[in-house]
């Protein structure tokens, strides 16, 4: 038992270097997810700095971080942005599913992981970072461009696969004889096809249980539906990030955008001590050997994309340039290839490593490639006018 | 002057017209209630340059400097759920032949299937005008219907 003294200093000890990473990524235009895995190596078993009294804190946090993560992807996610996606770029989605998910798979295999490990690699290359994608749109001045619907659909069918996929790996991953996993599977699409009728149908009706003028108020609402719906579907196997997902998905309008609101300085304390525990879990010297495999699955994950993105607003009739843009900003991998490898666990030994290091490259790698499609001719346009 | 509406999913929507000068403008308005005026100048077609942000205070100040009601933007939530429907805003001139008579007279619904959702008069705004309502110069009819319905009513109240 540790005094609440060294617990206390702990926590405010990795808080302040959280904060100072964070404002470092947030000056650079970096995500600041690999910076926040980084301060976890260096904190955990065999790094630099352990801190053995924050670490039940910080497994606590965790768990409310992945749950944080999900709730408000779900909360942004709207179904007539959703159709109205659907009705253009359905050949884009496909795209991106098969030409990122299959060199992460390929990989796997190559490396000898099981089906489930083969599975969550593949997830972990398909999905880009929706939040920093989002955020480098806006950082970049780059909503107003005519590529930019591309690019957000295509994150508006990733965020929606993600809801097929969480709670396929989740059952999968938590094992058990087959029919328990048909079952959960089975739990998890009902559950899902249900949040969306009741979000389509009687989503007022929720909204108008939760909401509540006072901010504080609505906070705790959401927040406790949000973890007694979570722990349910811990109990049935289908993961609490899942069942935090299908909250956010039933909540829709007004109270959704408040209650992101409210939520996102939550999430961004809880999400930042999950990259932490996740950083934390692993020991430096297990990323050596992977070290190759990451960089080569990044430099073929990072080219996937980049065709993606260009197809996507390509058939947008965008000209060669904003394909350009497109494709490299979508290149940044970040959260949730990090909260699946937070579903599979550390069953296998070579996958959160692996992930690690992938994610850690691309999330660097992703702001700046796409910072020098848009940047170099501008320069060079500016030049021509003065 | 025809303005394109694109969704933005997750932001928002952004509005896109060509001034008379030939200007290629874009507004994104942003979901937390931000626009940004941006202008597609230069090489890159599909770049646009910003201009300006204005958060929702400094873009309703600016509505009312311009004098444009933002009414078909309450409406713009409608017509995003039903593929090819549209809103349009079609003034009432002093020239028009309904001018002073009922709303009703035009039979705009009856003869084009649009619906005149809202008058915007002054400061005023009538939503779900009755047919007894009495059309002045100078109105502002808001109209919801497929891109030829809007255009017959405004042939109707053309004259």
């Amino acid at each position: 038992m540790h005094s609440p003294v060294t617990l206390l200093l702990e926590l405010g000890l990795i808080l302040t270097v959280l904060s100072v990473l964070g404002a470092v990524a947030r000056r650079l235009t970096l995500s600041p997810v690999p910076l926040y895995l980084l301060a976890g190596l260096a904190l955990g078993e065999g790094g630099i700095a352990p801190v053995p009294a924050a670490g039940e804190f910080v497994e606590t946090g965790a768990a409310i971080g992945v749950v944080l993560l999900l709730l408000t992807l779900g909360l942004q996610f709207s179904l007539t942005e959703f159709t109205g996606s659907l009705r253009r770029h359905v050949p884009s989605a496909l795209a991106d599913l098969v030409l990122n998910a299959v060199p992460g798979a390929v990989t796997g295999w190559i490396l000898g992981l099981d089906a489930i490990g083969i599975l969550a690699l593949a997830g972990a290359t398909y999905v880009s970072s929706s939040g920093m994608v989002a955020r480098l749109l806006a950082d970049l001045r780059r909503l107003g461009n005519r590529e930019t619907p591309a690019i957000l659909s295509v994150l508006v069918m990733e965020d929606f696969a993600m809801a097929a996929y969480l709670p396929l790996l989740a059952v999968l991953a938590s094992g058990g004889p087959w029919w328990q996993a048909v079952l959960g599977v089975a739990a998890a699409v009902g559950a899902m096809l249900a949040a969306f009728t009741a979000s389509y149908r009687w989503g007022h009706h929720l909204g108008r249980l939760l909401s509540h003028p006072d901010a504080e108020q609505l906070m705790l609402r959401v927040l406790g539906l949000t973890l007694i719906v979570a722990a349910l579907a811990e109990l049935v196997h289908a993961s609490a990030a899942v069942g935090a997902f299908l909250v956010g998905l039933s909540l829709t309008g007004e109270t959704a955008d408040r209650a992101r609101a409210v939520l996102s300085p939550l999430r961004d304390l809880f999400s930042a001590i999950f990259f932490l525990a996740i950083g934390l879990s692993i020991r430096p010297d297990e990323l050596v050997p992977l070290l190759p495999a990451a960089l080569a699955l990044s430099a073929v994950t990072a080219a996937t994309k980049l065709v993606t993105g260009q197809y996507a607003a390509r058939r947008d009739q965008v000209g060669p340039r904003g394909q350009m843009r497109a494709g490299t900003v979508l290149v940044v991998r970040g959260e949730f290839s990090i909260v699946i490898i937070g579903l599979v666990g550390t069953m296998h030994d070579a996958l959160a490593p692996l992930v690690i290091t992938y994610v850690f490259v691309l999330a660097i790698a992703g702001p700046l490639l796409t910072r020098l499609a848009g940047a170099a001719p501008l320069r060079l346009h500016k030049g021509h006018h003065r | 002057m025809d303005v394109t509406e694109v969704l933005l999913p997750g932001v928002g929507l952004r509005y896109e017209f060509t001034n008379h000068e030939g200007d290629r403008v874009g507004i994104v308005a942003e979901r937390t209630g931000d626009f940004e005026l941006v202008v597609y100048v230069g090489g890159d077609p599909d770049e646009g340059r910003p201009v300006v942000r204005l958060n929702s205070e400094e873009a309703d100040a600016v509505a009312e400097i311009l004098g444009a009601p933002r009414i078909a933007e309450r409406f713009a939530d409608l017509t995003k759920e039903v593929p090819g429907l549209l809103s349009g805003q079609i003034e009432v001139r002093s020239t028009s032949p309904y001018a002073n008579l009922p709303l009703g007279r035009t039979r705009a619904r009856t003869r084009t299937g649009a619906s005149i959702v809202a008058i915007v008069r002054g400061e005023d705004v009538i939503a779900s005008p009755k047919p007894d309502e009495v059309l002045r110069a100078g109105d502002v009819l808001v109209v919801i219907g497929t891109r030829e319905g809007i255009a017959g009513v405004d042939q109707i109240i053309q004259g």
